[in-house]
């Protein structure tokens, strides 16, 4: 059974190979370039290498934290959200810590309010979601909309650049308060490790604790699981805690180690990114590193088209986007075929 | 303020909902016949692009054809993209919201990609048309007859979509496949099959929308030149509560409260313009957070008798008791 759907699911990557060449083709490049190119800006030099890991850390974090509101039948839109608030309120800590406490106090400090901030924007959501009766979906875009009017405030009001308040951002943090990275490359081993903690800590509670297992049963029947004396409520709403945690921690490293200032948009949707990557997934947790690595290698990889080909670099996102759309329509085409089987021995 | 000063503002943020009202009366439909089409957002971009880009590749054959041209494009566009959506979730039985999501994504990458050589040029627009007679009318004339057909054709899709819900057989059995579709499939409706093409036909609007904003209202296209109206146009629907009028009046709602930005941003310098763009989808959204939520429900029971109920009707919806659900006959 195992073996067949294996096969749906290659054959449907097939498929979307042949949509996304023919995509290219309409643009008038050609693939062989595209892919060449798209090499050479991934891999090509160190520091191109080091800005796919310093994607990759915060793409990680937030598809853990999704595999928990998935597991719990929640679609959180949110996220991306979540990311800018964690972002927000992680500048707020650095602003009033910077001149008091050493630097690496206000680092620790400033993950840690990033975790807060979206530990709360997430419960925000929840709380909507659990009490209000309102869909995940729309309480999440709302709060989105929401993080966007807070973030371009500050960066246009109250935290504008001396005289130059721009889309660019709030003035920069000094050199002290960035996150310490492999040698002079983008990419920071702290950001990385704690990524990969986060993966590691999903991995665990989902598979091998009771509060998975009995967020599992919340999120495959939700009144059964409320019948049966599961506290679902909690568990919902530690599944949005949990993810909304998650994402303002990646939130706070586009702070402290990509971007080392706010700007608006500083989740770059890497949350909307995210959710594809825990669709791809699905339920093969494991799974998660090497197509969070791959996501990243296309959107860092993809940069290189404007330089080289004069192409878009939105071609990451067709590409991501193709994929995870066939292998969805492959999972229904073998659940489909496999239906008549099942029911007609009875 | 007087009329003679609001009357202009309205006008506006009713001419320009007009492309939202497209996309919405076409979420309706596909809703209330049960299926959700979350690719709004990439669907509306993609028919944007495209029919930007078939009437700007047409120009030089006349206006009229190749602004027809491209809006045809971006009903084919939004039809296509429903198409997948339809075939993923009622044919293959994938979960609504995944599909949709993928496809709004998608389809957002993909009008940025294919794009790229049509961003900020010149191309044709809608030119502007007064109907003779309707607008010398008082006050009603100034406020919905000053601008161009396609609005005109906005308000003539409202009560369409309206008439057909409520007062024919093909708008009963539309809802009846939404509400209760097992009973349908027993009274004799292929359920599949209609909501097959009801969510077609909610895609062609969709994309429709788009080109109703990079023919006309937002002239020209660019990156992410829609960004945001898709995922707005799903929550106007259900703040609508799902019936074309309400839903249309939510729309212009939407457009009063971006005239209201524009207007407050030069009164307001405290607060910076940025904020003033996104205000509107801010706070239309949470009003529908707001709205939906069931602790409001508790304030309007504060209400005296007869005004709680009215005041409920108005503003608290049920959604289509089948929406997003698998029809499995058996």
């Amino acid at each position: 059974m195992t073996k067949r759907i294996f096969y749906y699911q290659l054959a449907s990557i097939a498929l979307a190979i042949v949509f996304i060449t023919a995509i290219i083709l309409v643009v008038g490049a050609s693939p062989p370039s595209v892919i060449t190119a798209m090499w050479s800006g991934a891999f090509g030099t160190v520091g191109q290498f080091a800005r796919v890991v310093a994607t990759l850390a915060p793409l990680l974090l937030c598809a853990s934290g999704l595999l928990f509101t998935f597991t719990a039948g929640l679609y959180n839109l949110g996220i991306e959200g979540q990311i800018a608030f964690g972002a927000i309120v992680s500048t707020l800590a650095i602003r009033l810590t910077q001149d008091s406490l050493p630097p690496a106090l206000v680092i620790v400090l400033a993950i840690l309010m990033g975790g807060i901030g979206g530990t709360l924007w997430g419960l925000l959501a929840g709380v909507l979601n659990v009490y209000g009766h309102i869909n995940e979906i729309f309480s999440g875009l709302g709060l989105n909309f929401v993080t966007d009017g807070l973030s371009l405030y500050l960066i246009f009001g109250p935290w504008q650049r001396e005289g130059v308040a721009s889309m660019s951002g709030t003035e920069p943090f000094p050199e002290s308060l960035w996150l310490p990275t492999f040698g002079d490359t983008d990419a920071s081993p702290i950001a990385l490790l704690i990524a990969i903690a986060a993966v590691a800590i999903t991995l665990i509670v989902l598979r091998g604790t009771y509060f998975g297992l009995r967020l599992r049963a919340v999120g495959q029947n939700l009144r059964a699981s409320y019948v049966l004396g599961i506290p679902s409520i909690r568990q919902l709403l530690s599944a949005f805690a949990i993810c909304g945690g998650f994402a303002g921690i990646a939130g706070a490293l586009q702070v402290l180690a990509v971007f080392h200032r706010l700007i608006p948009n500083i989740s770059s949707g890497l949350g909307y990114l995210a959710l594809l990557v825990a669709m791809l997934v699905g339920l093969n947790a494991w799974f998660i590193l090497p197509v969070a690595f791959f996501f990243s290698v296309l959107n860092i990889g993809s940069l290189q088209l404007p330089l080289d080909l004069d192409l878009e670099s939105s071609l990451a996102g067709v590409i991501q986007g193709t994929l995870v759309l066939f292998v969805l329509l492959a999972r229904g085409v073998s659940e489909t075929l496999r239906k008549p089987s099942t029911n007609s021995p009875s | 303020m007087d009329i003679a000063q609001i009357t202009p503002i309205l006008a506006t943020a009713i001419a320009t909902s007009t492309p939202l009202v497209f996309a919405c009366l076409g979420e309706t439909i596909a809703e209330r016949a049960g299926v959700i089409n979350l690719s709004a957002e990439g669907t509306i971009l993609l028919g944007a692009m495209t029919s930007f880009a078939i009437a700007k590749t047409l120009e030089g054959s006349g206006t009229v054809p190749s602004l027809l041209a491209g809006f045809a494009g971006a009903a084919v566009v939004g039809a296509a993209i429903a198409l997948i959506v339809a075939l993923g979730t009622l044919t293959l039985k994938q979960s609504q919201v995944a599909i949709g999501f993928v496809l709004a994504l998608l389809g957002a990458s993909l009008s940025s990609f294919l794009g790229n050589s049509f961003v900020r040029i010149p191309g044709p627009t809608v030119p502007s048309f007064k109907i003779p007679g309707l607008q010398n009318l008082p006050l009603l004339g100034n406020l919905l007859f000053q601008s161009d057909l396609l609005v005109y054709l906005s308000y003539a899709a409202i009560a369409l979509v309206w008439v057909y819900f409520y007062r024919t057989r093909a708008g009963l059995m539309l809802r009846a496949i939404g509400e209760q579709p097992n009973a349908a499939f027993a009274r004799g409706t292929n359920v599949v099959k209609m909501r097959y093409i009801y969510t077609l036909i909610g895609g062609a609007m969709m994309g429709i929308a788009g080109a109703a904003f990079s023919l006309d209202f937002k002239a020209g296209w660019s990156h992410m030149h829609t960004a945001g109206y898709g995922w707005i146009a799903l929550a106007i629907v259900i703040f609508g509560g799902w019936n074309p009028l309400r839903v249309a009046l939510s729309c212009y709602l939407f457009g009063i409260l971006q005239s209201l930005a524009s207007v407050a941003q030069s009164s307001i310098p405290a607060i910076p313009s940025q904020v003033f763009n996104v205000a509107p989808f801010m706070l239309m959204i949470l009003l529908l957070v707001l709205t939906s939520s069931e602790w409001v429900e508790r304030v309007l029971k504060l209400l005296p008798s007869p005004l709680d109920r009215t005041a409920s009707e108005l503003i608290r919806s049920t959604p289509p008791a089948a929406l997003g659900k698998v029809f499995e006959q058996d």
